[in-house]
């Protein structure tokens, strides 16, 4: 068992048999990956670097794009629209949620044309193709993190000018939704990125596809308003379908994690409004969790079933 | 070998085995969704669509070999090496290999001119099959071979495309594989880098290496390799020794 799991984390030129024949090409999906860590590495440093070359400011754009997105929506959804008066703590809420919502725009985008950005590597050397989604997942996620300092710094400065017992709310509970909410939304982009990076190898419609849907996720998700002002207005069963989607199930898991159980103590609410909604919080998010694996499972074996194909198609 | 009950000089193993291998490439290619729902409906005559780039190739490669693969444009030598390298899958018929390779199926496939030389060392190193340990071991050997430590933290779009050549082919070169495929990159580089390339094939050679080398350079060939395969249109003309096989190619062409 021990010997079997040190081959596998050998290098991918050990493990290659030198007096055993083997068919080129022939992979073993994800579990390929665990040889490539620092070719994964180094195509990751590649992409950032690339991304930000010959620009003066170059990695603050990362911090300023998504910044001028959240004051956008916080002075517009925020006071012209009233969601101030609605949603208890807005600024973190929304920040909260659309984080998450770009990380998710961000992986769902680059996983989807990894394939054809790197379309000189796959063409011509072969490599275990799920190493193009999987960097593009990670350089969202080098992105991502800066976005997290800031939300975290600033949930504490609230919680702590509001209620300072509550400096300890970073307790289990929310250190897991916070874990949960980026294991299901990466899931769930990294699944439907890899189903149409396939497609768009072969229909470059793909493409198009999700710029569409890129922008409208932001909008079919508990982000700009609250969930209850969704309920009150769509019918229950259309309610339940929108819940259910792996991005509002993140996105509200980042709620638990960033705004709500911490600022129902003590505060100003009376009701912990949440706690009513908490009794359905578990099975939407476990039908998420469903919906994502199954999305991963379907884009896996797509990618599987066509990756013979990539190279001379592109 | 048992031939009359005697026994005669066993075979050398074989480390590349190719057997009726097809491959099929589409002619007309449908980039957008519509136009290949209009042809659902048209039906247009899809068997005239197909190509046959390679039929029923049959190709054993021992090691320590150096084989030639020549042709016309467009004969199907490169795809040939594309199907040893796994980078595409053949659509009849089996390939298999033993070792390490490195394919050059086009030299510096894996560079990108944004990064810098040294980057560029670690990335197409890396993509090439090293480990870390093993660049870092050879990456001043790889540099010095290329002749470029002076432009090393320049990014490669600077470069001029033999310097990118160099470079290229240094990585490639120092990989240390069992298995070499070549696909024309020793037309690039002036004299004096293209004798020290030959040079460094002979050394790989009698380590016991493997090649696989595709020229259209007859006297490339004839320096390097011991066995050539012609192909044409898809299909083995001859194979064996080049003082064979080039006056059939010359004797067939004219
Ligand atoms: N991805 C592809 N899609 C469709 N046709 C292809 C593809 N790749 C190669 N072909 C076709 O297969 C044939 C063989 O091409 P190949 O590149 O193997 O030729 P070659 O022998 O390497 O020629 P050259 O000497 O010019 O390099 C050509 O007719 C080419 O058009
Ligand atoms: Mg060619």
């Amino acid at each position: 068992m021990v010997k079997k799991i040190s081959k596998l984390l050998r290098t991918s030129s050990e493990i290659v048999p030198r007096d055993k024949f083997y068919t080129p090409g022939s992979s073993r999906g994800f579990l390929d990956l665990v040889n490539q860590r620092f070719l994964l590495k180094l195509l990751v440093a590649k992409e950032v670097k690339v991304r930000y070359r010959g620009s003066y400011l170059g990695q603050v754009w990362t911090y300023i794009k998504p910044f001028v997105l959240f004051l956008i929506y916080f002075m517009f959804v925020g006071y012209v629209m009233g969601g101030n008066d609605r949603v208890y703590n807005f600024g973190i809420y929304l920040f909260a949620g659309l984080s998450l919502v770009q990380f998710f725009n961000e992986v769902f985008r680059n996983c989807t044309i990894s394939l054809r950005s790197n379309a000189a590597l796959v063409r011509k050397i072969y490599l275990p193709r799920e190493l193009f989604p999987i960097a593009a997942w990670r350089v969202a996620l080098t992105h991502f993190i800066p976005q997290f300092v800031i939300l975290l710094v600033a949930s504490f400065v609230i919680a702590f000018s509001s209620h300072p017992v509550n400096l300890f709310f970073l307790d289990f509970k929310h250190i897991l939704a916070f874990c949960l909410g980026i294991l299901l939304i990466s899931l769930f982009a990294i699944g439907a990125g890899m189903i149409f990076a396939t497609i768009n190898v072969f229909y470059r419609d793909a493409e198009n596809l999700v710029e569409v849907i890129t922008m409208c996720s932001t909008w079919i998700s508990p982000v700009l308003y609250d969930y209850r002002l969704f309920s009150e207005i769509a019918p229950h069963w259309f309610y339940n379908i929108f819940m259910c989607s792996p991005i509002s199930a993140a996105v509200e898991l980042f709620h638990y994690a960033f705004v709500y159980d911490r600022n129902f103590r003590g505060d100003r609410w009376a009701i912990p409004v949440h706690w009513v909604y908490a009794a359905n919080f578990i099975p939407y998010t476990l039908i998420a969790f469903g919906i994502s694996g199954v999305f991963l499972v379907v884009g896996q074996i797509l990618f599987h079933r066509f990756e013979g194909r990539f190279a001379q198609e592109l | 070998m048992k031939l009359f009950g005697k026994t005669m000089t066993p075979d050398p193993e074989v480390v590349v085995d190719i057997q009726n291998l097809q491959k099929l490439f589409k002619l007309h290619h449908n980039y957008s969704l519509k136009d290949s729902f209009v042809n659902l409906f048209t039906r247009s005559n899809i068997h005239k669509t197909m190509f046959t780039a390679l039929n029923d190739i049959n190709l054993q490669v021992h090691r320590g070999e150096a084989v030639g693969l020549i042709g016309r444009n467009g004969s199907g030598k490169s795809t040939l090496l594309k199907q040893i390298t796994g980078v595409q899958r053949p659509d009849a018929g089996s390939v298999r290999v033993k070792g390490k390779m490195a394919g050059l199926i086009e030299v510096g496939a894996g560079f990108h001119p944004d990064l810098t030389g040294r980057e560029n060392i670690y990335l197409n190193g890396a993509i090439l099959g090293m480990s870390k340990n093993e660049i870092e071991q050879k990456f001043d050997e790889i540099v010095e071979f290329s002749g470029q430590a002076k432009f090393i933290d320049t990014e490669v779009r600077f470069y001029s495309s033999g310097m990118y050549m160099r470079l290229a082919f240094s990585v490639a070169i120092h990989t240390e594989p069992d298995l070499f495929l070549v696909d024309e990159v020793l037309s690039v580089g002036d004299n004096e880098f293209r004798k020290k390339c030959i040079q460094k094939l002979f050394e790989l050679k009698n380590e016991n290496r493997t090649f696989m080398i595709v020229s259209h350079s007859e006297n490339q060939i004839r320096q390097i390799c011991d066995r050539v395969v012609w192909l044409h249109h898809g299909i083995i003309m001859a194979d064996g020794t080049p003082d064979e096989v080039y006056p059939k190619m010359n004797a067939f062409q004219s």
